[in-house]
This record gives C-alpha cells, structure tokens and sequence, in this order.
C-alpha cells in the first residue's frame, strides 16, 4: 500500500515530442508553489525515457511513474 | 503564461535550460538593450538579440550602408547599399523575431544628445568604431549608472570588457584618454578579418542577455583579448582606478566632451 500523494496540477503530453514535452514540464512547474505536485502524461519511447531525468536534474523530485492503458506513463514530480 | 504555444517552441532552447527557464525567458522578454553602431559588431549582436526575443531594442546608427561594409556587417545585404544602417538593421531584427520592438535613433551620437539616447534602457552595447565614440559611451553610461559591453576590433584582433558603473573597471580605469587622432588606424584604413566582427559582437550580445538573465559571471574587471591568427585568447585582470578620471575618488570628468572626431572613419 503505497502513500496517497495529493496531485495539484495536471498535464497531459500525449502526442507531444521532445524537447517541447520538457518545455510545457517546466511551464507547469513555474506555476506550481514549492512542495506541490504534478502529475505529467508522456508518452512511451523517448518522452518517458528523457524528461523524468531532465526534470530530476532541474531539482525536482521524481515520486513515481506508471504505465496507463494506452500505453502513456504517468509521471508524479514534486516541485523543489 | 504570457508566451503563446508558438513563443513556447521559439524560446524552447532557452526554456530548457536549467540557468534560464519560463523565468529568464520573462527577463529577457522585458530587457531593454541599446545597440551602439549597426556595424559590424552591432549586427551580430542586433540579430541575436532580436533572435533571443530581448523585448526592446534600441539601434544608433546615423550612417548609410556601404558596398564596402557588406564583407562583415551581416544585419546588411546587397540590397540595401545606401539605405541607413539602422532602418536595414531593423528590418532583418523584424524579419527574425516580430515580437521583438525595435527602436531606431538615426544619429551619431555626441556630448549632447547620448544621455537622450541610452537613458531609456538598462544595457548598451558599444559597437562603435572609433576611439572618441567610444570614451563618449563609456563615460555617458558611467554617469547614468548605465551597464555596458565595450568591444573593439581591428585586423585579427578584438576585446572587450563589460562595465558595472560604480562597481566594476571601466574603460578608463584601463585606458586613460583616447590615443592621438591617426595613432591608431580604423578598420577602413587597416582593414579588419570580417569574421571577427561576428566573434565579437557574439560575445557583448551573450553580455546581454547574462545581465539580463542574472544567469553566471559577466567580463566584468577582465579585458579579454583575441587574436585570431593563432586563436589565441587572453584575459587580462583590470580593477577599479582609485585615481580614475571618471568612477576614482576624486573625478575631474563631471561632463560628457566630444573628442576630435579626425580617428572617426568619416568618409
């Protein structure tokens, strides 16, 4: 039984490419007070394997990731 | 959000970096930068301004374009000999980025009207061509507390230095007075490696946009020298001149003077 995190904010990417899946990430984040969380929808492939490292490297914690039913990762990152 | 998804993907590579973010993007959008001269290091410096989305830019230049400049001021094409330096210049800022504002003051800058001039924005860009320019930019943003880059260039060498007024080395903490009218040569009479020009205008245009942001160090207290015969780059150490004519303890410049304008490459 894992923690319930309180999501504040949500962003789907689907169908979004890198770098711009990063660049929407981090315009979300700006709007985020410190310690809330974002839930980001990637897609599998590239944007699942670059931008939870760049959002790490950022500062930011990564809480977790799991694969949805079509296929796309949801991402929960907790703003520094 | 101020930036639309068409501004988002334009800033996208400022935008990911770590330094610089949606915030340093806002920075820059609301930066107000003077670009003195559209020549050969204001062209650059002009573009990559604009490129960057500098939200206001101010471009002086009161001369024509020459065939002659086309070798190394790239903001102008063959088209546009003999139409002025800051209206081409505008037009190819406009051209790049249209959410860019660009102000052109048609002029050559003297005691008289500088003050005018750079007072409406936050950091200059010196990218005149002669000496009398040059100490009249230095000493006009030194009395408005203005930040500036100085450049130079001349043959295959350039350098330059930025200048926190009050703070930091400025011109005339290194060099005292203008060296005498034909001591040194312009770059019309001693001709200048086009290339350079784009070298150095790069690096005062990365000034800008590092004051603009807060992101790093800027070249402050540090005259950086190039040759590009051997690429060979040198940072020379400068500090603050307590007996400096202009920023010392004691100044006896209180005024902006013009300087004999013989060295100015008038044709």
């Amino acid at each position: 039984m894992t923690e319930k995190v309180e999501v504040t904010a949500e962003k789907n990417l689907r169908g979004v490419n890198c770098p711009m899946n990063l660049v929407y990430t981090k315009v979300a984040m700006a709007e985020l007070k410190s310690g809330e969380v974002l839930e980001i929808i990637l897609d599998d492939g590239p944007p699942i394997n670059n931008v939870p490292g760049s959002v790490e490297k950022e500062g930011h914690q990564l809480l977790g990731k799991k694969q949805l039913a079509d296929g796309a990762w949801s991402l929960l990152v907790r703003k520094k | 959000m101020r930036y639309s998804a068409e501004q988002l993907e334009r800033y996208s590579r400022h935008i990911i970096l770590q330094q610089i973010g949606v915030e340093g993007q806002e920075r820059i959008s609301d930066a107000r930068v003077l670009i003195v001269g559209a020549g050969g290091l204001g062209s650059p410096a002009a573009l990559y301004l604009a490129a960057a989305g500098v939200g206001t830019i101010g471009i002086v230049d009161g001369d024509v374009v020459d065939l002659s400049n086309l070798q190394r001021q790239i903001a102008h094409f063959s088209k546009d000999v003999g139409v002025a330096k800051v209206v081409s210049a505008a037009e190819k800022m406009g051209a790049i980025n249209p959410d860019v504002k660009v102000i052109t003051h048609q002029l050559l800058l003297c005691a008289d009207n500088i003050r005018g001039v750079i007072g409406d924005y936050d950091f200059v860009i010196d990218g005149t061509d002669n000496f009398p320019t040059k100490f009249l930019v230095n000493d006009a943003c030194v009395l408005a507390g203005i930040p500036f880059s100085h450049g130079g260039i001349l043959r295959f060498d350039g350098q330059t230095m930025t200048v926190l007024p009050g703070e930091t080395a400025c011109y005339r903490c290194a060099f005292r007075q203008p060296p005498p009218p034909d001591a040194v040569p312009t770059c019309s009479q001693a001709g200048v490696l086009g290339a350079i020009a784009g070298m150095l205008g790069t690096i005062q245009a990365a000034e800008a946009l590092k004051f603009a942001t807060g992101v790093g160090q800027l070249l402050t207290n540090t005259l950086l020298s190039f040759n590009a015969l051997d690429m060979n780059f040198r940072r020379i150490p400068l500090r603050r001149q307590e007996n400096c004519p202009l920023c010392g303890e004691h100044p006896s410049i209180t005024e902006l003077v013009d300087y004999d304008q013989a060295v100015c490459a008038i044709k």
